[in-house]
């Protein structure tokens, strides 16, 4: 049995609190995760590197002897990546066990005259740490990634919702940038609403899209051709004037198509060509507080 | 192989493609629909696509040209109920049917051609009582 | 890559081009493509298959469920014996057609897959292949 193993495992106990005590002085989070659930998980993790040195070796980390060990860490680092801790945090967790892992090694080897071992034992005892740091720093971003994928699947679908103003006329309003993935479903939502509310006309407006570039006329003129092709009028609204600028600057050809400065004229339009009009039948009446207070004065 | 019926609706024609076209099936179809047109004197066609789940340039070029026929023999075409993603599809395909004119629905279909039947009768009369 | 299922569909005749369309929509339906992703991959089958036999004079359409890295999708391979392309670059354009079509085919289709690519030889034939991913 090699030299790290036997020292771990007779000082498990004194090592876990030194392990505890520099946590608490650097990045214990007492707010995310309760003292002894901590002390928890760190005699599982102990336990499971006593286990993996003995029967894999200390450097080997991939071994099966470390199953336990990479699994529990990857678990940890996960559910810390979900519980909002700083990827500072999470590889300090691992990083601090260095310190009692020396402390630990120094007291074994007073005695002993061997430099040479001494050092071994060091190195491979570095080595295992900073493995074991690798392997939570990886779970940890593998797991924030996730979050950060399902977040866009999420924004995707929340960021498109389309509106009806009235029988047949839908608006869609374009809130942020317009990219490939996004006009797809952008694009097919509007479609489908089109046919499912048997809307002749739809209304666009990219009032909150910051610039319109040539992909992004591009993905309008498609979704605008798309709809046409399906007996649909498009009509773009909120053309900001830096966007009028930029299109005629880029050469973009929208003559085609019908766009409109304002939602509320895009819309006026919609109701004109669909055979409607909106009518003024009396003065404006008051309404809410106002019309109470006017009542108790006469 | 059996062809598509082509139906008479007074002054229009209505066709709903639902098969799976192929080639005799289209010619099949441009050859009924120009001898149905000059035979009632239609003065529109309707094609309801609705249940149409491709359209390919071959399909495209079929109803292109369908129109095309049926306007020189003066009858408007229109083509409607296109899915969304037929339509999504044709337009990367790189094919926007410019002369083909579309609707929702069959009921609005019917409307655009009535209506544009009326104003051409109107210009009509405009021109005489003018004359 | 690895292929999981492999089937092979003749394009001999105009109902060839309808059977490959139906193959290539139950495929992409058991991989549960969404319907604009499986209208897509339809359509360019539906191009090439024509291709292969208005220009190639009949050929065969392999279609292929493959995997990588994890992600999975489907490949088709278009093969038919025919005069070949002399010039690839140009049959990609919008617009050129040497038969019947609108010009649309190879260019067209090229737009509605994530992975695609064409080896020609004059006299021997052509070999189309597209991947759309899931």
């Amino acid at each position: 049995m090699n030299d790290l193993a036997e020292i771990i495992s007779r000082n498990a106990d004194s090592i876990r609190k030194q392990w505890m005590a520099e946590m608490s002085g650097s990045v214990q989070r007492t707010d995310l995760m309760s003292k002894t659930e901590l002390d928890e998980q760190c005699r599982a993790i102990l336990e499971s590197i006593i286990e993996g040195v003995k029967t894999s070796g200390p450097t080997n980390v991939s071994g099966p002897g470390w199953d336990t060990a990479r699994q529990l860490l990857q678990e940890i680092s996960a559910s810390r990546a979900r519980q909002g801790f700083s990827p500072t945090e999470v590889a300090t967790f691992v990083l601090s066990l260095k310190q009692a892992l020396f402390s630990a090694i120094r007291t074994a080897h007073t005695t002993a005259k061997n430099q040479d071992q001494l050092f071994d034992t060091v190195w491979a005892a570095t080595e295992l740490v900073d493995r074991l740091a690798l392997i939570t720093t990886e779970a940890f971003t593998a797991t924030r990634e996730e979050l950060i994928v399902r977040q866009q699947q999420e924004l995707l679908e929340l960021s498109t919702p389309v509106v009806k103003l009235w029988d047949g006329i839908l608006a869609l309003p374009i809130i942020g940038t317009l990219d490939s993935s996004r006009t797809q479903v952008v694009m097919e939502n509007l479609l489908q609403t089109v046919v499912a509310t048997n809307s002749k006309y739809a209304i666009i407006d990219i009032t909150g899209v910051p610039t319109v570039d040539t992909l992004v006329a591009q993905h309008l003129l498609k979704t605008i051709t798309a709809a046409r092709l399906m007996g649909a009028e498009c009509i773009i609204s909120g053309v900001r004037p830096q966007i009028a600028q930029t299109i005629v600057h880029l050469g973009i050809n929208l003559e085609d198509v019908i766009t409109k400065a304002k939602l509320s004229d895009a819309f006026a339009l919609a109701l004109q060509r669909s055979g409607r009009a909106v009518v003024r039948q009396g003065p404006e009446r008051a309404s809410g507080i106002s019309s109470l207070l006017v009542k108790k004065e006469e | 192989m059996d062809r598509i019926p082509v139906l008479r609706m007074g002054s229009l024609l209505l066709i709903t493609i639902q098969v799976d076209m192929h080639d005799k099936l289209a010619l099949q179809l441009q050859d009924d629909v120009t001898h149905r047109i000059t035979e009632y004197g239609s003065t529109g066609v309707l094609i309801d696509i609705s249940s149409l789940e491709i359209v390919d340039s071959f399909i495209g070029r079929m109803l292109a040209n369908v129109a095309a026929m049926s306007r020189v023999l003066g009858a408007e075409t229109v083509v409607v109920g296109m899915q969304p993603a037929v339509a999504i599809t044709l337009v990367e395909l790189g094919m926007s049917l410019p002369g083909v004119r579309t609707a929702l629905s069959v009921e609005a279909g019917m409307e655009l051609l009535l209506t544009a039947a009326a104003e051409t009768a109107y210009g009509f009369d405009d021109e005489r009582s003018q004359a | 890559m690895n292929v999981l299922k492999r089937d092979e569909q003749p394009l001999k005749s105009s109902s060839d081009v309808v059977a490959a369309r139906q193959k290539v929509r139950q495929w992409s339906t058991e991989l549960r493509f969404s319907l604009v992703d499986q209208t897509k991959l339809i359509t360019a089958a539906s191009e090439l298959a024509r291709n292969a036999l208005d220009h190639g004079k009949g050929g065969a359409m392999t279609i292929e469920l493959i995997s990588n890295h994890g992600k999975s999708g489907l490949r088709l391979i278009f093969e038919d014996q025919g005069p070949g392309i002399p010039d690839i670059e140009q049959a990609l354009k919008d617009g050129f057609t040497t038969g019947s079509g609108m010009g649309l085919g190879l260019g067209g289709s090229k737009r509605l897959v994530n992975e695609f690519s064409i080896e020609s030889e004059v006299g021997k034939g052509t070999k189309v292949t597209i991947i759309r991913w899931k």
